[in-house]
């Protein structure tokens, strides 16, 4: 006999085995050579942790009891596989879509994100899945006594029940820890888990490989072939059951649904999934396998019949055949198959309902605590994690409780199918959320609350025998149609069928209901469509190629967002990190991260989360998402109009460029006229002289002639010196580097002064009148500069008065602080079109010879008075040509000494210079 | 009866001189010393060649030219454009305009006697290197 510590030893060394299988996987996933770990071989495989312990074990057990009725619970799978794999293939397309992490979450999701929703799938998943824990729990536990019995000397040896509980414990707890480890190391976005899939897949094999060898044994080993095996079928009690149609329907039903709705079943079909085209191969390779694995379960039965004594459970026969016959080796195999098959449902349950606890119940409590919100993820994270672990454990605890509480005496399929009748009631919401847009939140809501209560009312209280006997006979407080296995004075009806018919009508019935008299929410809608039309927004059934397609989404978004080159860079530097080469790295939850960190520089942490999860498909966009994107906008809007402000000064800083340009331009045009007028005026005397000198080099006229032509020439030399002369002038003046010299003076003589110096030229015929008493102004300032402009507004006079009899008066007086003077003469004037350029240089109005000079002395006679502090203007409608200068009235303050006279003047150069 | 110049003029020592160059080489020399009116002078004086300046007093040299080279009796007449401004774009201007030579003063007697006389051939008057250089100052 195998001593029961070696058994024990087999056991952890198997598990210490997947371990290191799993490990490995997890490794090779992390480097991303996961290329086998992602092959539909294991997916299919990963598949096959439908076939628990309850398979294993209990459908022999079944079939002993009930005869074919076991083969239902491998019809149900087989027909959804085969004949309904469109709508697994929507389930996993809308999985990958919206980022499902389990049932609750798709439910939730469908329904406008509801929490409360995902809660309420969640307590479902979590109550209808303990008792199939529990169920795991008893078979291992079983089994773990088959042995023990087996090998016990003598009979006080024999376990006890205490050996039972505290055996089923130990493996609770194992399972905890190997859960932990594996279902919780890290957080994945997107809830896989390879190392776990790749030991399912493993267990999947053994639990397979075990039976089949246990079914060639019995047949070729203990009945002696294949026709004594029919032989032996067609006179045991199987072949003479007959189905209950009721029962045979019901269970189909039951299964097809729980394939679907089972968390571990959700978890490895649609979470666990790498490639949609899997799915193709599993609709038969699943079936398959369903098939093998149901191949020998009558010949197992039969045999087990007719082999084992009487009341021995028909549940271990897979065991205790082999053991029996002293089939050691089988039997360890066998052992190791249905532990196989046990810890495989429980390790992907507990992880499927621990998301679940966790992301639906644990999470949101928490962040409801807290009044400042989940902000820091790393916070999130451990909480997350943790949250998990603990939920593991209570999972687990829970089964051991159930296990503890109906004392582990139900036989193995009665929990399996309570179990199944209880996560079938989110059958219809599911329907609903994958078919029907109209389907409401508050319907499906309804329905799954009405299901679960009749379900927990007519089927799940009486198995774990919490209902007083009284109840179940006559119905609460005596109201016969109330009773749990007979609702509405139905009668007769298997308890589990007439469960199932109940609980899945009304919850239909109220889900349709309350969904056409609910107006679905906005977000509700959105979700319903998205999920309706899953597969016309999703390219094809080409599947999922390895993560290329989302970071390929994300670059096209980053480019847009951070300009081509930086995300380029981010993306490159981003996949050497992760040892790959080009710019497409794998979308891992950091590097999803770091973008959305990047994005959300630019356009703010709501949008980019909010668009980085539209690609990534993690969420919908929540209602607080998009009050968040609103309030960024707002932001933004502030911006924009602080943007415009600044826009609006920038506009007006180019208008005055564009204005200092024209300035500019002006001036250059100007300057180019200016060079143009002196080339004029340099140029029209030099083709006098040029003219002129020739004739005279010629030689052979008269002497007339002679003077006549030199005197012309002896001129033009002189207007070209004076020319230049003024030229030199007015560019001192107008650089302002001008040196005043000021010193004191009286009007009067300054006048006298220029008077003489403009009337020495022959003996002009001009007139000046003067009022000498109002001359008597002493002055203190340039009196050399201000003679000049006296000087040239006289000689004007004496140019251009045009009248018979020219006369200039020189009007002046003294008002408040300024000094006045007027220059009238009597001609025509100047015409009023003309008198806004007659101080701009070379304005001169008629020809040049006749003014004898450039048209310079006006333009130099306003730069001299400007520096003196005063200012030259024509004043118009005085009958003749009218210049009014004005002057700051200053005397010589003779205190002074010469220095400060100095002074006074570098102050006045200095002025003038920065004038 | 000899040939005849309008000379449109408004500088009294360039008049005279080149009055004086050309009644020396035995041409008629009309005066005509502002803008306005010189082309109705033109007109009624039907000179063999034009001289006519850039700068006058109420219309500019290239309005006249414009307006000559407009009408059908005067738009083949050689028009000796002369100008003390000496600016690229002068004489650019007054080659779109049709102008038939264009000199830049101070211009030499010898060169002014024989570009009339060209332009009254026909011609294309044979030009100092100085003048075909076109000496412009800025």
């Amino acid at each position: 006999m195998v001593a029961f510590n070696i058994l024990v030893f087999v056991a952890i060394g198997y598990v210490v085995l997947l371990f290191g299988i799993a490990a490995f996987a997890d490794q090779r996933a992390r480097r991303g050579a996961s290329k086998w770990l992602r092959s539909p071989l294991t997916y299919t495989l990963s598949l096959s942790v439908y076939c628990t312990a309850w398979t294993f074990y209990g459908a022999v057990g079944n079939a002993a009891r009930s005869g074919l009725e076991y083969l239902t619970i491998y019809l149900g799978p087989t027909l959804v596989f085969l004949g309904w794999w469109w709508i697994l293939r929507k389930l996993v397309r809308i999985g990958r879509a919206e980022r499902i992490t389990s049932i609750a979450d798709l439910i939730s999701s469908r329904y406008g994100k509801s929490t409360s929703l995902a809660a309420l799938v969640t307590v479902l998943a979590v109550t209808g899945t303990t008792p199939y824990i529990a169920l795991q729990l008893q078979s291992v536990t079983l089994s773990f006594a088959v042995f023990a019995n087996a090998s016990a000397e003598t009979a006080a040896a024999q376990w006890q029940a205490s050996d039972l509980n505290s055996t089923a414990l130990y493996v609770a707890a194992g399972l905890a820890v190997f859960t932990i480890l594996f279902g919780t190391r890290n957080l994945d976005a997107n809830e896989r888990h390879h190392g776990v899939v790749t030991a399912i897949a493993i267990e999947a094999v053994v639990k397979l490989v075990a039976l089949i060898a246990v079914g060639l044994f019995v047949i070729w080993g203990v009945s002696g072939g294949l026709s004594d095996t029919l032989q032996m079928i067609e006179a045991s009690p199987v072949a003479n059951w007959s189905p209950d149609a009721g029962r045979w329907v019901g269970l189909t039903f039951l299964s097809a649904t729980a394939v679907i709705c089972l968390p571990r079943m959700f978890q490895v079909l649609v979470v666990e999934n790498a490639d949609e085209r899997h799915l193709a191969i599993a609709s038969w390779a699943f079936p398959l396998y369903l098939l093998a694995m149901s191949l020998f379960v009558v010949p197992i039965a039969v045999v087990g019949i007719a082999l084992m004594p009487d009341g021995s459970n028909p549940d271990l026969f897979v065991l205790t055949i082999p053991l029996a016959l002293d089939q050691e080796g089988l039997a360890v195999l066998a052992f190791l198959g249905g532990f196989s098959s046990a810890t495989s449902m429980v390790i992907v349950a507990s992880i499927a309902l621990s998301t679940m606890v966790s992301n639906h119940i644990v999470i949101p409590l928490w962040l409801s605590m807290r009044s400042s919100g989940a902000t820091v993820s790393g916070d999130v994270r451990s909480v997350v994690i943790m949250s998990r672990r603990v939920s593991i454990v209570a999972i687990l605890g829970l089964g051991y409780l159930y296990y503890r509480v109906t004392g582990g005496s139900a036989a193995l399929s009665s929990i399996g199918l309570v179990s199944f009748a209880g996560v079938a009631q989110v059958f219809p919401a599911l329907m609903g959320a994958l078919f029907w847009r109209g389907a409401s939140r508050s319907g499906a809501m309804a329905g799954v609350v009405t299901g679960f209560v009749i379900w927990g009312y007519t089927l799940f209280i009486p198995a774990i025998g919490l209902l007083p006997v009284s109840v179940v006979e006559f119905g609460p407080f005596g109201l016969g149609f109330l009773r749990p296995q007979a609702l509405f004075g139905i009668t007769g009806m298997d308890p589990l069928v007439h469960s199932i018919f109940w609980s899945m009508m009304l919850n239909a019935g109220v889900f349709v209901l309350v969904s056409l008299l609910s107006f679905p929410g906005p977000l509700e809608r959105l979700q319903g469509a998205s999920f309706a039309n899953v597969f016309e927004r999703s390219s094809g059934a080409s599947g999922w190629s390895g993560g290329q397609a989302e970071s390929e989404d994300l670059l096209v978004m980053a480019q847009r967002l951070l300009g081509a080159r930086d995300a380029q860079e981010l993306f490159q530097t981003a996949a050497q990190l992760q040892g790959k080469a080009g710019y497409l790295p794998d979308p891992t939850p950091e590097f999803v991260d770091t973008v959305e960190r990047k994005l959300a520089g630019s356009v703010g942490a709501a949008t980019a989360h909010a668009m980085v999860s539209q690609i990534n498909g993690q969420a919908a966009i929540t209602v607080q998402d998009l009050l968040a994107v609103a309030d960024e906008s707002a932001q933004m809007l502030e911006y924009s109009s602080a943007l415009e402000a600044k826009s609006t000064e920038l506009e007006q800083t180019a208008r005055q460029l564009r204005y200092a340009n024209e300035k500019l331009t002006e001036i250059s045009v100007q300057k180019d006229a200016f060079l143009s007028q002196v080339s004029h005026e340099l140029r029209t005397p030099m083709t006098s002289i040029r003219s002129f000198s020739e004739f005279l080099m010629e030689g052979g006229m008269s002497g007339e002639d002679r003077t006549r032509y030199s005197r012309i020439i002896h001129d033009e030399s002189v207007r070209l010196t004076r020319l230049l002369d003024d030229l030199l002038d007015l560019s001192v003046l107008e650089s302002g580097q001008v040196v005043l010299n000021e010193q004191a003076g009286m009007l009067h003589d300054l006048l006298d002064q220029a008077e003489a110096s403009a009337g020495m030229r022959d003996g002009s015929p001009l007139k000046i009148l003067r009022t000498r008493s109002s001359e008597e102004l002493p002055v203190f300032t340039d009196t050399d500069r201000l003679t000049q402009v006296f000087i040239n507004l006289i000689s004007n006079a004496q140019k251009y008065c045009d009248a018979d009899q020219p006369q200039l008066h020189i009007k002046t007086r003294q008002r408040d602080q300024r000094i006045e003077l007027d220059f009238i003469d009597n001609g025509t004037g100047i015409p009023t079109r003309q008198q806004s350029v007659i101080f701009e240089k070379f304005s001169r109005l008629t020809n040049t010879a006749a003014a004898g000079s450039a048209g310079l002395g006006l333009a130099i006679s306003r730069e001299i008075i400007q520096r003196l502090g005063g200012s030259i203007s024509y004043l118009p409608g005085q009958g003749g040509a009218a210049f009014r200068i004005e002057l700051p009235a200053r005397v010589e303050n003779a205190e002074f000494a010469s220095d400060g006279q100095d002074a006074l003047a570098d102050q006045i150069t200095a002025k003038s210079a920065s004038a | 009866m000899g040939r005849s110049v309008l000379l449109i003029e408004d500088e009294p020592n360039i008049i005279e001189a080149i009055s004086f160059l050309l009644e020396r080489d035995g041409w008629t020399v009309r005066i005509h010393s502002d803008g306005p009116g010189a082309v109705e002078a033109v007109t009624r004086t039907a000179p063999d060649v034009v001289i006519l300046d850039v700068m006058l007093p109420g219309r500019s040299g290239f309005d006249i030219l414009r307006d000559l080279r407009v009408s059908d009796q005067t738009k083949d007449l050689p028009v000796l454009m002369l100008t003390a401004r000496g600016q690229t774009k002068d004489r650019e201007l007054a080659r779109s305009y049709g102008v038939s030579k264009f000199m830049t003063k101070p211009f030499s007697n010898d060169e002014m006697v024989r570009t009339v006389r060209a332009l009254a051939d026909g011609c294309e008057p044979v030009l100092s290197d100085d003048d075909a250089q076109g000496t412009e100052p800025s």
